[in-house]
């Protein structure tokens, strides 16, 4: 392949990655409210946005969520991948292998069986469910992140720390947890932003009572396409890119 | 903490969770789907194959055909334009590798729905794309691009091609490049070197990469719901609209577990055909 052509197919697909985002975010701040043509700089969608009571509280809402949810999860996927690195049970290779499929199956049926469960137990569908539903869902992303890392450690340093005294929660406290930190910290990021961008799985396990920021927007886009979304949906950008940004400063300094 | 309270702990807070949140609430479903749906309705469980007697419909079948051709499509299409992508990554120095796979990676952290966004006010009839072209003097009158096909194409393989990239990428980045010098060197031409070569050495992150493709895409309904305009009904729409529209949960039910039972078959052919690929590679060796 000649390096012309190269430079083109690459020049090409960057281009489909990112002219619409582009788009969106100059449009965000285009003034026309109908026409594509550009009619001046303005931050009024801005301003609509932060005067919207509804929105707002569907985004504080998806940011309680996403960080509750995430930091459930990686208590619990950090737990988890120690258990599998450490001890030998009865179904541990199925409980794994169950992991991975979990991270594999379509977030529809997760979502479903999720809603029947809580409507046959009574539970109204609210902040609670989605809870368990986003802990859910990223579990296994943190087990999987986690458990990569440990398994690569040096056995005898868990040795080491019995036999200098260390019980079996000072080994996982003050040997394991620092050495995997990069990968929790990673897991965890990881969480946060697939639970603050699931549509599907949320969609069906919350409720009228407590909204959130990706079904808001859906149900948004579903009525036309309207200059304050262009304004959120580049908020929402520029939220990622700190959070992508923050996460590779942070594993970067610690390995 | 002594050991025995500690490994009590870890195991059991892993195994409930799955148990109480995976596995009961699937159980559910295969239980809803095998009882009767009138019977549910004024309490009482009695068996009945209703719900999968109801997807045996034309109208089911039509909905499979629709969500298959459209999630094989859309894997088409992402593998069309990420193996040539990949291919040319792994031929360039290791700096430029870095923040090309990072600049590829960027978009896929923001929410998929935003880009989804993002893509209707490009392709929309006043939108950029038509008026770049009519501005060019390419066409007369604004193209429909929104709505159709090829914009759920574009959609899907916009939200997913990080999946198809990164697995044949890293196959790629394994492959021995001494080996297509050789076969160049006993005059094989650049098209068998690739296809006799390259293409079944990196069947392996081709088929993990379609499997990551095409099982979501199966499963999206809000990007053909919002590209296509609803026009063709999907799996996940069908399933979606049995449970919140039609209230008809033997029926919402026995789709699902149609479709799990799908995406298994899939899981498993893959781990077949990655294992016969990982076999061949070695020369035919066990």
């Amino acid at each position: 392949m000649s390096r012309v052509f190269r430079w083109v197919y690459l020049g090409l697909i960057y281009a489909f990655l990112y002219v619409p985002i582009a788009v969106l975010v100059v449009y965000s701040f285009n003034s026309s409210k109908y026409s594509t043509n550009w009619q001046g700089f303005t931050l009024k969608w801005y301003g609509q946005l932060v005067s919207d009571s509804p929105l707002r509280e569907a985004f504080v809402n998806s940011l309680v969520i996403a960080f509750a949810s995430s930091v459930c999860a990686t208590i619990l996927g950090t737990l988890a991948a120690f258990a599998f690195y450490r001890y030998r049970f009865v179904g541990r290779k199925v409980l794994y292998t169950f992991i991975y499929i979990v991270m594999m199956s379509p977030d529809i049926v997760m979502g479903i069986s999720l809603l029947m469960f809580f409507v046959t137990l009574g539970l109204a569908t609210g902040a609670l469910t989605l809870l368990i539903a986003h802990i859910t869902f990223c579990l296994p992303f943190v087990v999987v992140t986690v458990y990569s890392r440990i398994s690569g450690l040096d056995r005898s340093i868990i040795d080491v720390a019995k036999d200098l005294g260390a019980n079996e929660m000072q080994v996982f406290r003050h040997v394991v947890m620092p050495l995997l930190m990069p990968a929790i910290i990673a897991g965890w990021l990881l969480s946060f932003t697939l639970s603050l961008d699931d549509v599907v799985v949320s969609f069906f396990t919350t409720g009228p009572s407590f909204d959130i920021l990706p079904l808001r927007i859906y149900s948004m886009v579903r009525l036309g396409i309207k200059p304050e979304i262009n304004a959120l949906s580049t908020v929402m950008f520029a939220l990622s890119l700190v959070t992508v940004t923050v996460a590779h400063l942070v594993t970067k300094e610690k390995t | 903490m002594n050991r025995g309270v500690f490994r009590f702990i870890s195991v059991g807070s892993t195994v409930s969770w799955i148990v109480l949140f995976v596995v009961i609430p699937y159980l559910f479903v295969v239980l809803f789907s095998t009882v009767s749906y009138e019977g549910l309705i004024s309490g009482v469980i009695d068996l009945s194959l209703d719900g999968f007697r109801e997807i045996c419909s034309s109208v089911f079948l039509e909905v499979c055909i629709s969500s298959f051709s459209l999630a094989l499509g859309a894997t088409v299409l992402t593998l069309l334009v990420a193996y040539p992508y990949a291919y040319i990554l792994t031929r360039l120095p290791e700096a430029v590798k870095r923040v090309m796979l990072l600049l590829m990676i960027i978009p896929f952290w923001t929410s998929s729905l935003v880009r989804t966004y993002a893509l209707i006010i490009l392709l929309k009839a006043n939108g950029i794309v038509n008026s770049v072209l009519l501005y060019a003097g390419l066409i007369d009158e604004p193209l429909s691009m929104l709505y159709t096909q090829w914009s759920v194409f574009a959609g899907l393989v916009y939200t997913l091609l990080p999946f198809m990239v990164l697995p044949i990428y890293s196959s790629l980045q394994k492959l021995d490049w001494r080996l297509v010098e050789a076969a160049r060197d006993l005059g094989a031409t650049p098209f068998s070197v690739f296809a006799r070569v390259v293409l079944p050495l990196t069947m392996p992150g081709l088929i993990a990469g379609s499997t990551m493709v095409f099982l979501p895409a199966l499963g999206l309904f809000y990007i053909p719901d919002l590209l296509g305009g609803a026009r063709s009904m999907l799996i996940g729409n069908y399933i979606k609209n049995q449970f919140l529209v039609a209230g008809n949960w033997s029926a919402g039910s026995a789709a699902s577990v149609v479709l799990t039972l799908l995406m298994c078959l899939c899981i498993y052919g893959y781990f077949l055909s990655a294992r016969k690929a990982r076999t061949e590679s070695m020369g035919g060796m066990p």
